[in-house]
This record gives C-alpha cells, structure tokens and sequence, in this order.
C-alpha cells in the first residue's frame, strides 16, 4: 500500500505549487492516473484524505481521471487497448507492442482558492482546536499576472 | 474567487530526480547497481549470499545493501561473504525510495569507492518497490517456481518494468509443478523478450551465468534490456513544468531516445 507515500509526494508538490502562487487554500486536485501505473484509485483517494488533513489541501476535492493502456504494434500498425494486465506481446507479428498511455502518474492541475476564508475560519473556530488554518497570506504580486495565462487544458 | 493552474507535473518527480541524480554519481564513480525486487520468500537473500560469495571469489569489489520493515537477520546473513552489507531499517514502509538509498549509501562514506557491483535487495514486495526508480542500472525481478506461473500477470507493473527476470528454487521446480512454459508465456504478455536467467541456491545453478550478466552489461557488452512498459514512462518523469510559459507537450509519445541505463 505505497498510495499513502503516493499521496505525501503530490500533496508536497501541489503545497509548493500553491506557495508560489500565493495561496493558502487548494479546492481541487485533478490527477491522471495510468490503469498501469501500478497505483490503485481507491487507495490513493482514502490515503489522500489524511495525507492532506493539516495542510493548504485539507478538504479540497480529489478528481481522479483514469487513463486508459493503449498500445500499438509497430510491425502490423494495429492500435487497441492493453487491457490489465497488459497484453504487450502482438503474437500474429512476433513484436513488442509500444505502450502509448497508461503509465501516468501525473498531476494534472489544481484548482487554487483565494477567497480569504482564514479570516471567517479564525472566527467559526474560536478555540483554535483544529489548527489547520494557519497559514500566513502572502500574495506575490508577480503570481497574480500570471492568472491571466491559466488556460483549461486541451 | 478560484483559479485553476495545470501542473503537469509527475507525482513521483522528486523521487525520479533523486534517481536520475543518484544513478549519474554511481556512473561517475564506476558502479553498476543492481535492484533486486520480488515477492517475500521468493529467495532473494539466498541467492544473493552466493553472488556475493563468487564476486569475492572473482575479485569484483561488491557491496550489498538490504532493506528489510524490521530485523537485520539478513544483513548478517549476507556479511558472511565479507563484503560491504548495510541493513536499511524502513519501519514499516514497504518500499525503498531513491533519496533513502543515497543517504545510506553516503552516510560515512559508507560505500566503498571502487565498488564495482552494488547490490540492492529491495522490500519483499512486488507491488510498491515497482514505482520506485532508485537510479540502478538493471532492476532484476525475481519468481521462485513455488509461485505460480501466473505471477506475472498478478504483478504486471513489476515485472513489466524488470531489465531481467531471474527464476529462482529451480531445484524444486518438478516436485511442485512449475508450469516453466505457462510463466515464460505470462511474462512475455507484460514485458516480451525480457531477458529471463533460472537459478537455484542450493545447486548454485545458474548464479554463475546470473553474475556474468550483470559484468557484460557494465562492461557494455550487454545492452540494457528497455521494457515495452517503460517505454511510455519516461518523458513523463524527468521534468517538472508549470503551463504558464510553455505549451503543452505531454499529449504526444516523445521518441525514445533515452538508452535506460
């Protein structure tokens, strides 16, 4: 069950991300996940959860897109889909198949919060039990002009 | 008010730079890394007190590395040999991780500088050590014949991403059944024309042919195995980008110029 030690290393990477945009919030992570990637949707979901208790993604929304195996022969050209596991071996033509998706692991984009809610979150939680908004705002300028260049992907 | 950034970034980059950074210092320094991964039980350690035997016998300066949740029986199993053995504790994690590797093996100096074959015994596991890149030069997946033929097929990503597979107990192989032809078949499905070496500790089969190996693929005799599974693996790794001043590249097979050592 290495989805825990999955999940540190992207919530590190999205918190980094989020540091240099100036936020102190994420809402949604979207993550591409390879059907051969050796990761397991629901394991990584649970252990995504904890993980990111006490951190900028402590609520945020997980989106996991399943990507599909695909895989093509190079001597007959034929392109299908490898299954799980994998049928990488085209028998007719006697060839390694050439896997062409499946294998991410990837981060795709997150969906960054600047609404300033530590200050409505310092109210509603007055005795501070939680501690999980105590991140200090600070707004890079230089992030904010970059807004402009976020386009959806594809 | 929400923004959406595209990251694109490999989850496991870091790992994969710690990997990539670790496997060009054991390159400059002239060492051959081997990661050896497999199921718990499989004979791994057993096998691995008889390479370190012949190393020494051949005078190939080797040192072993063994990663075990707890307990150091198997360092003091392998030291024995009289090579270089540290015994890397994980407490629980069920995989070993590039940077964990480096740390131990720099702690002190440990690793002798002319160590020439480094030996990675990896958590008794097939599923998680799979992910994990630790910079070696071969990954050697290893199935004793008390396993099943189906192995494979249930550790796709293991043995799908292995530079060799190496059966082991193939003294027993009759008396439980092994079905040599149905496994070689599974494993080509997953990573065809993998090179495949049958060994044995208590007939010391194979061990031999196994070390030769690895010498020809560190003197280059040998080319490096490339799985079909690791072909689309690798763009993806070794860079790390946000989209705000590059297009996008990642919808597109890169050519497969990297040699995977």
């Amino acid at each position: 069950m290495h989805e825990l030690s999955i999940a540190v290393a992207a919530i590190s990477q999205i918190e980094e991300a989020a540091e240099r945009h100036g936020a102190d919030r994420v809402a949604v992570v979207r993550l591409r996940i390879g059907e051969l990637s050796g990761v397991v949707p629901e394991a990584l979901r649970f252990s995504f959860g904890i993980a990111a208790e006490a951190t900028r993604l402590a609520g945020a929304r997980l989106e996991i897109e399943t990507v599909e195996g695909r895989a093509r022969c190079p001597v007959c050209g034929r392109e299908a889909p490898t299954g799980v596991p994998p049928a990488l071996w085209c028998a007719p033509c006697g060839a390694a198949r050439d896997v062409l998706s499946g294998r991410e692991l990837e981060i795709a984009r997150v969906e960054l919060d600047d609404t300033p809610v530590s200050e409505d979150a310092g109210a509603s939680d007055a005795t501070g039990a939680t501690g999980v908004t105590g991140a200090t705002r600070k707004v890079n300028p230089a992030d904010l002009t970059r807004k402009a260049n976020h386009v959806p992907h594809r | 008010m929400c923004r959406t950034v595209d990251l694109h970034q490999a989850v496991l980059a870091k790992n994969d730079e710690r990997a990539l950074a670790l496997r060009a210092e054991l390159a400059a320094r002239g060492t051959t890394a081997v990661n050896l991964l497999s199921s718990p039980g499989s004979g791994k350690t057993a096998l691995l007190e008889l390479l370190l035997e012949r190393c020494a016998a051949e005078g190939l300066p080797a040192a072993a590395v063994t990663a075990d949740l707890a307990t150091e029986n198997d360092a003091e199993r392998l030291a024995r040999s009289g090579a270089p053995v540290r015994q890397i504790l994980t407490d629980g994690l069920c995989h070993l991780e590039a940077g964990m590797l480096r740390r131990h093996l720099t702690e002190g100096g440990w690793l002798p500088e002319d160590t020439a074959v480094l030996w990675v015994e990896n958590v008794g596991n097939l599923v998680c050590p799979a992910s994990y890149d630790l910079g070696e030069t071969l990954r050697v997946v290893l199935a004793s014949v008390t396993e099943g033929e189906d192995k494979p097929l249930k550790y796709p990503t293991a043995f799908g991403l292995a530079n060799a597979v190496v059966i082991t107990k193939t003294d027993i192989a009759e008396a439980v059944e092994f079905d040599r032809d149905g496994f070689l078949r599974n494993l080509r499905q997953v990573n065809p024309d993998v090179p495949v070496l049958e060994t044995s500790a208590r007939t010391g089969r194979g061990t031999a042919e196994l070390l030769e190996f690895v010498r020809r693929t560190r003197d280059g005799r040998c080319p490096v195995h490339r799985p079909a599974l690791a072909a689309e693996h690798e763009p993806l790794l070794h860079h790390r980008h946000e989209d705000d001043d590059h297009p996008h590249g990642h919808a597109h097979p890169h050519p497969h110029g990297v040699p995977a050592a």
